[in-house]
């Protein structure tokens, strides 16, 4: 060996070498051992084992989080549901097997090799499910002739259970088994075929919280597949429970309210955000998704013109209509174009250049200032106001009001809405906007789109004097230990665009809408609370020059009803929107739904406000 | 450039191990994807025989230039490797959980085999210009640790701890081959001894959870340490002589998860037995000590620490892989060299024979 590098000799570096190889030696030496241990002195035991596959795994299914409402009354829990399943491979003869199977359960024999045909493939010592919930009475049948049917195995899986079928069915949302889309996406955190999981709703958005940690069994199983030995079990963890923020007696009475109509009323506190009541109408019933749905009835949900499956206060748009004259007014106020003393005179109608915009009242309304254009809900004092304003700066304050874009709500598929500005109509529509757009916009019409949640927000931030709040759906989340995982808390989003003495005589005005003489919602008002509000009438279709009168209209071409609240209009406790499709005048339809609604929260407030 | 004295030095036994090896992974991966039920996993066998011609290729062209070159470009390898990582971080293509790899059109590749490489390179550069019988100081191992880092963090943050840990052992064994001090390498194992307890400390219930189930399988007796118990299982059957070509029957079932990489060994195991398990040991020691007697002949620092550490990345990951097959080891995702299935390997282990090719047939220059 050369003395080839400055420092350092061949000795010393072939004794370094000699190291080295000596310690790969004793660490191929330790493989060598261990090959021979496993494959000569267990050998024969390990390859018993092999022949059937002898030791497996068996799952068990965690218990998935229950759901209550604000008062601790519980919505969703979970039932045992008895699944027959048979080992193909230890089942042999097969056909003989399930014939047998046929007749002690009384099941068709086609069902059973229906199911079988499905999973040909797949390795002959997964369990294959025949038949799932067969009932108790079902499962002692199969357990008292165990003997004879090798291969099968009844396992208990805990099933989703609405309590209250059709309520709250689009906030709480349904489980569904995992597809092999999301089989891929979610892999990895443990999910496998066959598994549910949330896909709508709370179900869904809170799936983490609610799902738990799957625990199983190592077994040692006989040839005809009988659990011989249990070597390893790990407990399934059940998944945290979640406390809702709606009062499921108020949702009852919404949903009540809103039957044999289509529409949604969303009530929330408007010191806090949390969402009260949360209802859709028409409903569905998930406990239908939890058994799977049949072809059919799915496609007579989602071709029902109805919209079952939409939750229409989250997801369905609609113009705001006269709603939308609280945001007019403000802008106007706060703008300098109108102050409180302001008045125009309206005498039914509104000359912009050739054209005439009308008035909903054909008499006119006279001379109005600005709370008695609110209360009476005067088109004409809002044309002018929106004339001198512009479209620009009314889109500035409504999307100041949380407006045009989704609130933040926790569910997923929230539409956004549309407010519309100069530039959005040149790209979007490619054209320039016309200023007689502008005053259908100031009445809440023309392109302006809203969904119910962003009014209930911005109503409710009126009634709490500036403050918008995020919609929140949950209060907490605990563990199935009882520990408080998970604490929501409100959040703030930001102000609204206005000073408080403006505010100030907002609220007169939707004070004024109720208590009145002369206020649209004069009807609804009640008997010791105050209540603040403001109806609208969201036009369909746009009518003719005589329209209004026309007895005629189809019933999908009726106009949408809407009505905002909050009461006790001083420190308000709820507030609540309220939208009726085709339910022609928010004054007759929406408000009293909301009052209802109103009137029983706050006389058993004490109670249910813990 | 290629004159007749290299044809003549060129080193035909190792690329004979080299084909022996080789052949035997392709019998086991053949095995591997056709015994079990799955249709589409047959496509991965004619994969790896393209993989392996690339691999080829590619090691032709790593010793065509003379090794002494790679001194010269140790840093943009390790710049170019170390890049990719970063790449990978931002633009890998997740795969059941963790960002590995980087996709090019049909291709993917796991830029962590490639840094592995890099590392060794760039160390062989370094130590070859202090190496003395006295050892390194502190202060000469500061870069070295720098080096090491690096891919280190970048790796477990994909997550993949197994391969990450490689790395660090890769370097570490290259650096106590070149000798620590002894005063300096028993403050290591101080810091050491005292450092683990304290990051212990540090670490979050969760994270424990993680690192104890590695080191302990059997804490995960459905996840992890059932693929043991089914691992250890399909070795042990095999017995003396094995099942036979084919006839593995954990391998047709198919309850192994990575069969045909992490666990391939087990297939061999169980279908050819104490026997074919022993021949491939016999060949992979071969192909280390054949590693190792490049180093003894080669003449210049750097092509003998080269071969070092290029022998020891080969060495360590055998070892790791098999013992895990075994139940010896954690269960991390480190292939076999030259068996399990995956072009990143076979390219990254063809490199590494292009390398030791490469420095054996200039012994004499």
């Amino acid at each position: 060996m050369s003395n080839y590098l400055k420092t350092v000799d061949g000795d010393w570096f072939d004794r370094r070498l000699a190291g080295a190889m000596f310690w790969i030696l004793a660490a191929f030496i330790l493989l060598t051992g261990r090959l021979f241990y496993l494959q000569m002195i267990e050998g024969k035991e390990l390859r018993r084992l092999s022949q059937y596959n002898c030791i497996r795994i068996q799952s068990v299914a965690s218990s998935r989080g229950l759901i209550f409402d604000r008062n601790g009354q519980l919505l969703v829990d979970n039932r045992p549901s008895f699944d027959l399943n048979i080992i193909l491979k230890d089942a042999k003869p097969v056909d003989q097997t399930l014939a047998k199977l046929a007749g002690y359960t009384g099941f068709p024999l086609a069902e059973f090799k229906k199911n079988i045909k499905n999973i040909k493939r797949a390795p002959g010592y997964k369990a294959t499910l025949l038949k799932s919930d067969i009932g108790r009475n079902m499962l002692a049948i199969v357990e008292a002739h165990k003997y004879d049917l090798p291969g099968v195995d009844v396992s208990v899986v805990p099933l989703r259970n609405y309590i209250h079928p059709q309520n709250a069915s689009h906030l709480l949302g349904y489980l569904g088994q995992i597809n092999p889309d999301e089989l891929k996406r979610y892999a990895h955190a443990g999910y496998k075929s066959g598994d549910y999981l949330g896909k709508f709703g709370v179900e869904k958005t809170y799936e983490n919280f609610l799902r738990g940690k799957r625990g199983g069994r190592q077994v040692e199983v006989n040839a005809t597949g009988q659990v011989i030995r249990v070597l390893e079990t790990v407990e399934p963890q059940a998944g945290s429970n979640l406390y809702l923020t709606i009062d499921q007696n108020l949702q009852e009475l919404a949903e009540d309210l809103l039957k044999d109509k289509a529409g949604a009323v969303v009530a929330m506190d408007p010191g806090t955000g949390e969402v009260l009541v949360m209802a859709s109408s028409p409903s569905f019933d998930q406990n239908e998704f939890v058994s799977g749905l049949s072809h059919e009835k799915w496609n007579s949900l989602i071709s029902n013109p109805l919209r079952p499956m939409a939750n229409k206060a989250i997801q369905a748009e609609y113009p705001p209509a006269s709603t939308y004259k609280i945001v007019t007014a403000m802008a106007g106020l706060m703008e300098g174009v109108i102050d409180e003393n302001t008045t125009f005179y309206c005498p039914g109608f509104f000359k912009f250049g050739d054209r005439i915009f009308r008035c909903w009242k054909k008499a006119g309304h006279g001379k109005m200032n600005v709370v008695q254009a609110l209360t009476e809900s005067c088109d004409v004092f809002f044309y002018h106001v929106g004339e001198e304003l512009g479209v620009d700066k009314l889109a500035k304050y409504a999307k100041a009001c949380g407006l045009g874009s989704p609130t933040g709500i926790d569910l997923a598929n929230e539409s956004k809405g549309l407010i519309p500005t100069k530039a959005w109509k040149k790209s979007r529509v490619g054209e320039k906007w016309y200023k007689g757009e502008t005053l259908s916009i100031a009445i809440g019409q023309g392109y302006n789109l809203t969904t119910p949640l962003q009014m209930l927000a911005l109503t409710a931030a009126v009634g709490n004097m500036g403050i918008r709040y995020k919609p929140i759906i949950i209060q907490k989340a605990v563990s199935a230990e009882g520990e408080i995982i998970f604490q929501q808390k409100p959040v703030q989003l930001g102000k609204l665009p206005v000073s408080r003495e403006i505010l100030e005589i907002i609220r007169q005005g939707l004070w004024a809408v109720v208590n009145s003489k002369k206020g649209t919602a004069r009807r609804s008002r009640i008997v010791g609370i105050d209540m603040s509000g403001k109806t609208g009438t969201a036009q369909v279709v746009r009518r003719g020059k005589n329209g209004s009168d026309d007895d005629e209209i189809a019933e999908h071409h009726k106009d949408h009803a809407w009505f905002v609240a909050y009461a006790p209009s001083e420190n308000p406790k709820i507030a609540v929107t309220v939208i009726v499709e085709h339910g022609e005048h928010g004054s007759s339809t929406a408000a009293p739904i909301a009052k209802r609604l109103i009137e029983t929260f706050l006389s058993k407030g004490t109670e249910s406000d813990v | 450039m290629f004159d007749r004295r290299l044809a003549q030095c060129f080193d035909w036994g190792l690329l004979g191990l080299t084909f022996a090896i080789s052949a035997i992974g392709l019998v086991a991966l053949y095995s591997a994807v056709n015994a079990g039920t799955l249709t589409p996993q047959k496509i991965l066998f004619s994969k790896q025989l393209i993989w392996f011609g690339i691999g080829l290729v590619v090691m032709v062209f790593t010793f065509l230039l003379s090794y002494k070159s790679f001194e010269r470009w140790a840093h943009v390898f390790y710049a170019g490797g170390i890049a990719m990582l970063f790449a990978v971080s931002f633009y890998g293509k997740i795969i059941g959980g963790s960002k590995r790899w980087l996709v090019f059109g049909p291709l993917s590749i796991q830029p962590s085999e490639i840094i592995k490489i890099a590392v060794v390179i760039i160390l062989a550069r370094y130590y070859s210009k202090i190496v003395n019988p006295q050892g390194l100081s502190f202060r000469d191992l500061l870069v070295p640790f720098i080096i090491t880092m690096i891919p280190f963090v970048l790796i477990v943050k994909q997550p993949d701890l197994g391969t990450a840990m490689v790395v660090v052992l890769i370097s570490a064994s290259i650096t106590i081959f070149v000798k620590i001090e002894r005063r300096t390498f028993s403050y290591i194992m101080l810091v050491c001894t005292l450092g683990i307890p304290l990051v212990w400390f540090i670490l979050k219930g969760y994270q424990k959870q993680r690192i104890l189930t590695f080191l302990n399988p059997e804490r995960d007796p459905l996840g992890a340490g059932y693929h043991i118990i089914q691992s250890k299982i399909a070795v042990g059957s095999g017995m003396l002589q094995g099942k036979g070509f084919l006839k593995g029957t954990q391998n047709a079932l198919s309850f192994l998860p990575e069969q045909h990489t992490d666990f391939i060994f087990s297939v061999l195991s169980e279908e050819w037995g104490l026997m074919g398990s022993l021949t491939t040991l016999l060949i992979f020691i071969m192909i280390i000590a054949w590693g190792f007697n490049i180093a003894r002949c080669c003449r210049d620092p750097f092509g003998t620490l080269l071969a070092i550490g290029i022998t020891f990345m080969i060495a360590w990951q055998v070892f790791i892989n098999i013992g895990m097959v075994m139940g010896l080891m954690p269960v991390v995702g480190v292939p076999l060299p030259f068996i399990s299935y995956g072009g990143s390997s076979v390219i990254s282990m063809m490199i590494c024979i292009g390398i030791l090719l490469n420095i054996s047939m200039r012994r004499f220059e």
